[in-house]
């Protein structure tokens, strides 16, 4: 009997998503479907012969969320022409960032796209990258078409100026990789022409000698030409900054190398250095790309204009019109329809405005507006359609002047690295060695011992393995970070993260889980009562209902089924059994239904029957999981605050669980939570922001560290220099004990890098550093640099248990 | 003893053409997604539209006894 329930539990699965499809009947070939969208779907994809789509993994689809999104603007050229990546007489080339594809499945079907339209001439998925690069005939398919497809099939792409803008920095990537290559090929054929002279060469394969000599100085050429440019160019604009940054004592190290082996070389003295010049400059690039690594599938630089539509629908002279973000212009009538952000702060000429500011100010209720009412850019309406008109430019409205903000763009905290603050001291101790051993040998009377000295200084004592500790800890420590959750955007965030000194928190999304809410009915409803409300709320698709829906779910019974189902758009629901009616929805429903005033009481879900007031559910959003035990582990090591954007309903709770009242603060703007980082950091705090929407945007790029919590990573969210899944919340405390542990590993590898140093400086300042000396001591030193810090860095991952 | 001018002028020369030939595999983008040409060349070819209804069957059955490979190179994609 169990087995056959737990059978039947797993065959009562969408055939498409993988979804629970219970109390569906949407049956074909004996496949069940959780939804329309799912069966459809289905149908399409059978009618062009790709059902292997579901062979090679069982449910790759994913739910299809009946979004009606207006496409109207891809037909506009203007539009067409910033999105396409190529354009003759008869095809056109596109690249989407589809963020739905999971699995060999979608780049199946994706490859596949030329069956169901003839016009699609192919498609290549990049799947780390999440894109697909469409090639197609724009005489028998348009832009627009082509997107309905794709959404048609469940890979809906993400349209935004931004992500397709972002393409263009790949080239400097693969120039590093050629460099690399050219410096590698330079060190392993200039060691193996090196090795008969290391070895020793017999008298009579002395003459080879010269020969040899020659190659290596052909090879080192290339390598301190193209290879070891960027080190010359980036030293020289340090110096005339008049700054030393570590690549100062690498460009004359390098320097120093070719002329010595020029000479030696040239001079006929020896063979010169070239073998440790190409390694050296092979190490410092493979170090350099190291630590250059990105993550395709994330942006950490968007802005406001990656949440905005591209477009906008305009109306002109009773006409609609897409036009383009930047065509606004005061005055414009626009029409803003369900689900549509407002992006322009506008006057509200027509319609019921319910709007939902949860981006902009954190509060997560929507806000009703009545006629002409200011409309602040970035809301979202949420119901019918509305008209606005424009009463500031994009780039003059509110949101986005915050982002424009002058002030703080160019207060970017100078931060400095480790490395930078070595090489500043480094510099000046290695020139006056260098120049105590000259003058010692030229007081002696030997020039010529002089000068070996005084190159062989700066060659052995080159920071080779200094300028590796940091990329190679730094990046070791960004993959294990990786591993859990934790997108950093780069390397020097490690360092940033180890040295901050407040935590400021933002309430909802960041502390509170988007995804878990709490639903308490306050009032009194009988078990037939809610099994009413249950099947009510079951046939409407509005997020609310939904999730009233699953707190009654144990309610919910076939046996009841409404005569009559009515949905209020922007309002409610109406439903009637047998001789009960009930209204589920907003208060002026309500009000409306039980005629008579209503009792003063704060909810979102108001349900009255047959007329009479029963009560209202109230939404609580959850702590996340993990919260009391993330503050209680930090709170004896960092200063906490807490910055919402909400009432101070909540104060009471959160003053039990942060241990210091007095800095949680309510009702604040984003303009509120930018000055209060400014005044933090003005008292020398250096201050880590978490946040999640755009209303944090600026407080998360004034912040020295600023992460943006994310539930799918995907997602949109604000510019900063971390992205932390929703998930990894709990893990945070650890994350910041192990950047600080990432900087002592940094500093060991140091003082590791400073003993080869300091035996090579021995040889070196009595002039005796041979070739062959050289040539070992920099791979090893190299060599255990890297071992020791990759090793060390997960040693202490372990030890953080991450 | 000429010859070992002419083997290391050789051993260089390949040299060089391997790393041109790195060049080009570089510059021809071969390298941008190491990804999907591994899942890509698993797929069957099923342009045959003549028997394809008989080939569908064959491989609906193998695919419910045996765990299509392709199976597990979404496990990996998962982690």
């Amino acid at each position: 009997m169990e087995k056959e329930k737990l059978l039947e539990k797993k065959d009562i699965v969408c055939f498409h998503c993988g979804e629970e499809a219970l109390n569906t009947n949407y049956t074909v070939d004996q496949h069940l479907f959780c939804c329309v969208g799912c069966q459809s779907v289905y149908l399409l994809l059978n009618q062009y012969k790709l059902s292997n789509y579901y062979k090679y993994n069982t449910h790759p689809g994913k739910t299809n969320s009946a979004n009606d999104t207006n496409l109207d603007y891809l037909e506009e050229p203007k539009i067409e022409q910033q999105l396409i990546d190529f354009k003759n007489d008869e095809i056109t080339i596109i690249t989407f960032y589809v963020p739905n594809m999971h699995c060999s499945s979608c780049i199946w079907l994706l490859e596949n796209l030329y069956k169901i339209n003839n016009s699609i001439v192919s498609s290549r998925t990049d799947f780390m990258k999440k894109q697909v690069s469409i090639t197609y005939k724009h005489g028998g398919i348009t832009l627009k078409a082509l997107v309905e497809l794709l959404i048609s099939i469940g890979y809906e792409p993400t349209i935004s100026l931004q992500d397709v803008v972002k393409e263009k920095k790949k080239n400097h990537d693969s120039r590093l990789i050629r460099q690399i290559a050219l410096a590698g090929f330079c060190f392993g054929n200039s060691m193996m022409i090196s090795f008969p002279e290391y070895f020793g060469m017999a008298s009579f394969e002395r003459q080879y000698s010269s020969l040899f000599g020659y190659i290596n100085l052909g090879l080192a050429i290339p390598s301190l030409l193209y290879c070891g440019r960027d080190y010359f160019t980036s030293a020289w604009h340090s110096l005339r900054q008049k700054r030393l940054n570590l690549d100062v004592p690498l460009a004359l190290g390098i320097f120093i190398l070719f002329l010595r082996s020029a000479i030696d070389i040239i001079g006929g003295h020896g063979i010169g250095f070239s073998d440790t010049l190409c390694g050296l400059i092979f190490f410092l690039l493979i170090g350099k790309w190291v630590q250059q690594r990105t993550y395709y599938h994330l942006s950490f630089e968007r802005d406001y204009r990656s949440y905005f539509p591209i477009a906008i629908t305009k109306i002109e002279n009773g006409k609609h019109q897409s036009v383009p973000l930047a065509d606004i212009q005061v005055g414009n009538r626009l029409l803003i329809r369900n689900n549509e952000v407002i992006p322009a702060d506008s006057i509200l000429l027509q319609g019921e405005a319910s709007i939902d500011f949860s981006f902009v100010t954190g509060e997560s209720q929507p806000v009703s507006k009545t006629l002409g009412e200011i409309v602040y850019a970035g809301g979202k309406q949420m119901g019918q359609a509305i008209e606005v008109e424009v009463v500031k430019s994009v780039s003059q409205s509110y949101l986005t002047r915050l982002w424009n903000d002058e002030q703080y763009q160019n207060e970017q905290n100078q931060f400095e690295s480790f490395s930078n603050m070595v090489s500043r001291y480094f510099t000046p101790v290695l020139l006056t060695i260098a120049i105590a051993a000259t003058s010692y040998w030229m007081y002696a009377g030997d020039a010529t011992k002089a000068w070996s000295a005084f190159t062989a200084v700066l060659i052995i004592a080159c920071p080779c393995a200094l300028a590796l500790s940091s990329p190679f800890t730094l990046s070791a420590a960004l993959s294990i970070f990786d591993k859990n959750k934790f997108y950093l955007k780069n390397t020097l965030t490690v360092e940033k993260l180890a040295t901050i000194s407040q935590i400021i928190f933002d309430k909802t999304g960041t502390i509170t889980s988007p995804k878990a809410v709490d639903i308490v009915f306050e009032g009194h409803l009988t078990d037939l009562e809610k099994i009413m409300v249950a099947n009510t709320c079951q046939n409407s698709s509005h997020p609310l209902s939904r999730e009233i829906h699953k707190s009654l779910a144990s309610y919910d019974s076939d046996m009841v089924q409404p005569l009559h189902y009515e949905e209020v758009i922007g309002s409610g629901i109406k439903a009637t059994y047998g001789i009960h009616q009930i209204a589920i929805g907003s208060r002026s429903l309500i009000a409306k239904e039980t005629g008579s005033a209503m009792p003063q009481q704060t909810g979102s879900v108001f349900v009255s029957i047959d007329g009479v007031y029963k009560g209202c559910f109230l939404l609580n959003q959850q702590w996340r999981k993990e919260l009391n035990d993330v503050i209680g582990s930090l709170k004896s090591k960092y200063d906490l605050h807490m910055l919402s954007g909400d009432g101070d309903q909540l104060k009471n709770v959160l003053s039990l669980i942060f241990p210091n009242a007095q800095q949680l603060h309510f009702q604040q703007s984003p303009q509120d939570k930018l000055r209060y980082i400014q005044v933090q950091q003005s008292k020398g705090q250096r201050v880590c922001m978490l946040g999640d929407g755009l209303n944090d945007a600026a407080a998360l790029k004034q912040a020295n560290v600023g992460i943006a919590i994310s539930d799918d990573i995907n997602n949109f969210s604000p510019g900063c220099d971390a992205i932390l899944d929703g998930s990894s919340f709990g893990k945070l405390p650890r994350f910041l004990s192990f950047s600080k542990d990432t900087i002592k590993v940094i500093h060991s590898s140091f003082v590791i890098s400073m003993c080869y140093n300091v035996v090579g400086l021995s040889f070196a300042v009595q002039g005796t550093m041979s070739p062959l000396f050289a040539a070992i001591l920099m791979p090893l030193s190299t060599v255990t640099i890297i071992s020791f810090t990759s090793l060390a860095t997960h040693f202490f991952a372990k030890r953080n248990k991450l | 003893m000429s010859a070992i001018y002419f083997l290391i002028a050789c051993s260089i020369i390949v040299a060089v053409i391997f790393l041109a030939a790195f060049f080009w595999a570089n510059k021809s983008g071969q390298y941008e997604d190491t990804y999907t040409p591994s899942v890509r060349i698993l797929f069957d070819q099923d342009n045959l539209e003549s028997n394809d209804d008989t080939e569908e069957t064959t491989a609906s059955k193998n695919s419910e006894n045996k765990p299509h490979p392709v199976v597990n190179a979404k496990d990996q994609i998962s982690d």
